[in-house]
């Protein structure tokens, strides 16, 4: 056989063999997934409840695991603005009735809220199952979602305080949310064929039709809004947040004394505290959801066992000495850590 | 020197920016002697030597700075490098007030001082839902499954070892979160390009097109015309992605970021590159594909980034980001250093493909020129402009207006807020106005 001949068999074979084995080209990258894996990731739930698992819970259970798991952060009645936007409020049973909620176009809601938005309960379901609480994300069981949820249901006046949520009616819950009517897709940023063509969006239609006029293009200048006086200060010194040398400098913001000094040094408690999300409860010198830590050094700063006790706080949780917003227990930080952070409020929080 | 340097208002290069604004003003008024005075003034002020030199020239150039005349540093000293003492201006900052919690929050890219196309991967804006995880990728997985069995021949797992083994692309994309420029709807909020575009960044990234492997776990493409990409952080973003652009083999399951890995802010050692969609849907630590016959409604396209109009309504499962560009330099928070010549420079971009035509105006949009473009001209990437300014010193409005490839022009805000509203907060993509005034300043402006 000649040399020409053998590479066209080769060549022949190869294709031969790219064309048969289309789910199989590349050979040993991946494995099947097992069932087990594919359950253990897969926990997303759809509008048509696809994916949902079968479980029920009271509103009653839902408040105790409200109050316990969430209410730091979202208000005791969901209502809170204080760390995240409120997740309850501003709907109707007007609202519920229609289908939309009023006062998203009569300029009435002073805040959108999360039932305000959501046309699917699935979506809510499926959120907080998948993350939340904030700091132990994916540790709820189903019946204790479905209880969450019904809670919050019963703070919108959906259902009665005696209600339970299940699998079961969870679609019914579904067509009763003030805001069920209130999507639309159509509009042109999702790509593909148009609602009317089996797709979701308009076909790709942009909402603007600008022209690009060179000359003479108006007779005058409509000035919509200029940089407010607290604005230009509020993001601090610019001159700081330019280079120093170039064709232009960041204009000076905040007079000399301010902008010459050099970013004060975070302490590492200061850090800590960040990084493990004290700062989005405690201000340093204010109040946000729990007390300033001006506040706790000033209530703890004569009692001998202060320490001991503020680090069991932080440690296991607690509530009333502030008033009804509990403080979560903190099991992620290291009890080192919990020590640093109680002396650093402890000398001031500085 | 420096004190003058900081100072707002019209600022002077050497020699004699060592006088005050006031001394500036009387000489612009005419007092010449009062420059004759200053100099002995300064020269009185300064160092003896210093000042004799200054009459004969330079003093930097007059006598060798101490990098000229001693042993530099040697190599490695710095095995992964970073930028110079002298650039520390320069970095990603949060917008005080935007959000309280910093694990679901934001920092902006400082686009004010940035150059060409390529966001340092240090500087690239981030946006976070529950923190960032530095995660190890030696027990990273990525499934990709179906929303049953029919839409797909067989689940699979695949590891890092085993994607990198994979034909790879490296494509250039800009990403831009949906609420960039969120904040500008109603009114002027924030004072510097940093605040008002900097959640906009643009990198070559390496990956694997999620077709191949699609196509590898055998999807029914007829069926599944949806896709769910999930996250390994704590909040497990998730995202519908649509199977038209899977299938366009633009959708990138990416691993490198210029040149590197992914930095764990961004998605380290995974993330989902879609280009041309708002920085959301490029789900980051990606752990999971799953693909479907309808879309997911999940958080993040059902309460957030959902887009409110004046009618009530919500425009759910936006995603394309439209033709928008900015003027970078110089823009809002910076002060010119004097009349005279100036490059002015920005970036446009498109999520419906390439960049056609950039025009600049310097008189709030009565008259236009066209920019010169150069570099390359990319698909859904960051194209940089510039253009030639002379700055007689009066008052001025700098826009810049985008075309992209398919004929669509940047809108105003008249135009954006007529269809609408302000009460949007994603796909803001009017026109930037900077305001320059006498002093020099510039500072934000919205022009209807």
């Amino acid at each position: 056989m000649s040399r020409f001949s053998k590479s066209v068999l080769v060549l022949a074979l190869f294709g031969a063999s790219t064309a048969a084995v289309a789910f199989d080209n590349f050979k040993g990258v991946g494995r099947q997934a097992t069932p087990a894996e594919v359950k253990a990731w897969d926990i997303d739930v759809r509008p048509d409840f696809k994916g949902l698992p079968k479980g029920s819970g009271s509103v009653d259970r839902g408040q105790e695991l409200f109050e316990e798991k969430c209410a730091s952060c979202h208000g005791t009645f969901g209502e809170s603005n204080e760390v995240f936007t409120p997740l309850v409020g501003g709907t109707t049973k007007d609202d519920i009735k229609a289908g939309r909620v009023k006062g998203l176009s009569s300029g009435e809601l002073p805040q959108r809220t999360t039932f305000t938005k959501v046309a699917t309960i699935s979506t809510v379901f499926d959120y907080i199952q998948r993350a939340m609480p904030w700091t132990a994300p994916k540790s709820l069981k189903p019946d204790d979602v479905y209880a969450i949820l019904a809670y919050m249901l019963n703070l919108s006046e959906m259902v009665p305080s005696d209600f339970v949520l299940s699998d079961k009616n969870i679609a019914d819950v579904q067509k009763m949310l003030p805001n069920r009517d209130g999507m639309t897709t159509d509009h042109g940023m999702w790509p593909g064929a148009s609602a009317a063509k089996g797709g979701i969006g308009n076909g790709g239609k942009p909402d603007t039709s600008n022209k690009a006029c060179m000359k003479n293009c108006k007779s005058e200048v409509q000035i919509g809004s200029t940089l407010p006086d607290y604005a230009r200060t509020a993001h601090g010194e610019l001159a700081d947040q330019n280079r120093s040398y170039g064709p232009v400098r960041g204009t000076k913001t905040l007079g000399t004394a301010a902008a010459a000094a050099a970013p004060a040094a975070v302490s590492p408690a200061m850090e800590l505290a960040t990084k493990n999300g004290c700062m989005a409860c405690h201000g340093v010198n204010n109040k946000i959801v729990g007390p300033g830590y001006n506040e706790v050094q000033a209530r703890y700063k004569d009692q001998p066992d202060a320490e001991t006790r503020l680090v069991a706080k932080v440690k296991n949780g607690g509530q009333g000495v502030w008033g009804s917003v509990p403080m979560p227990p903190n099991a992620h930080l290291q009890d080192a850590d919990i020590k640093t952070l109680v002396q650093w409020i402890m000398a001031g929080a500085k | 020197m420096v004190d003058s340097v900081n100072k707002p208002g019209r600022l002077r290069p050497a020699p004699e920016n060592f006088l005050s604004e006031e001394q500036i003003k009387a000489v612009g008024a005419g007092r010449r002697d009062f420059l004759r005075k200053s100099f002995l003034a300064a020269g009185a002020a300064l160092a003896a030597p210093l000042a004799a030199r200054a009459a004969d020239g330079d003093p930097n150039i007059l006598q060798n700075p101490e990098w000229t005349t001693t042993l530099g540093q040697p190599v490695a000293l710095r095995p992964y490098g970073s930028p110079s003492k002298y650039e520390s201006q320069l970095v990603r900052r949060e917008s005080p007030g935007l959000a309280r919690v910093g694990g679901a929050s934001v920092s902006f890219a400082p686009l004010q001082g940035m150059f060409g196309i390529i966001t340092p991967s240090g500087l690239h804006f981030e946006r976070h839902h529950q923190g960032w995880h530095d995660i190890d990728p030696s027990r990273h997985r990525l499934m990709v499954n179906g929303s049953d069995d029919s839409l797909l021949k067989k689940p699979k797992v695949y590891t890092m070892d085993e994607l990198m083994r994979l034909p790879p692309v490296s494509r250039i994309h800009f990403i831009e979160c949906g609420a960039n420029t969120g904040l500008e709807w109603g009114n002027v909020a924030v004072p510097t390009v940093q605040y008002t575009h900097g959640m906009l960044s643009c990198s070559e990234f390496t990956g694997v097109p999620l077709k191949t492997l699609l196509d590898d776990c055998g999807v029914d493409y007829k069926k599944a015309r949806y896709v769910l990409a999930e996250g390994a952080d704590g909040s497990s973003m998730t995202r519908t992605i649509p199977m038209e652009m899977v299938e366009s083999g633009e959708v990138m399951v990416a691993y490198g970021q210029n040149g590197e890995m992914l930095r764990p802010e961004n998605g380290y050692p995974l993330r989902l590159v879609v280009p041309g969609v708002q920085g959301v849907s490029w789900v980051k630590w990606l752990r999971r594909i799953e693909v479907g016959d309808k879309p997911w409604a999940t958080k993040d396209e059902a309460v957030h980034y959902i887009d409110l109009l004046p009618n009530g309504l919500h425009r759910q499962y936006s995603s394309i980001q439209e033709c928008k560009s900015v003027i970078t330099t110089p823009s809002g928070g910076q002060t010119l250093l004097d009349k005279g010549f100036y490059n002015v420079s920005g970036i446009a971009w498109s999520g419906r493909g390439r960049i056609k035509q950039v025009d600049v105006s310097f008189d709030g949009g009565i008259n236009w020129q066209t920019a010169r473009i150069e570099g390359p001209i990319q698909n859904k990437a960051l194209t940089r402009f510039n253009i030639n300014w002379v700055w007689d010193g009066k008052p001025a409005i700098l826009q810049s207006r985008a075309m992209d490839e398919t004929g669509f022009v940047q809108p105003t805000y008249g135009q954006l807020r007529k269809v609408r509203g302000t009460k949007s907060i994603y796909h803001n993509n009017a026109i930037q106005s900077w305001k320059v005034v006498e002093s020099g300043e510039v500072s934000n402006v919205q022009v209807l």
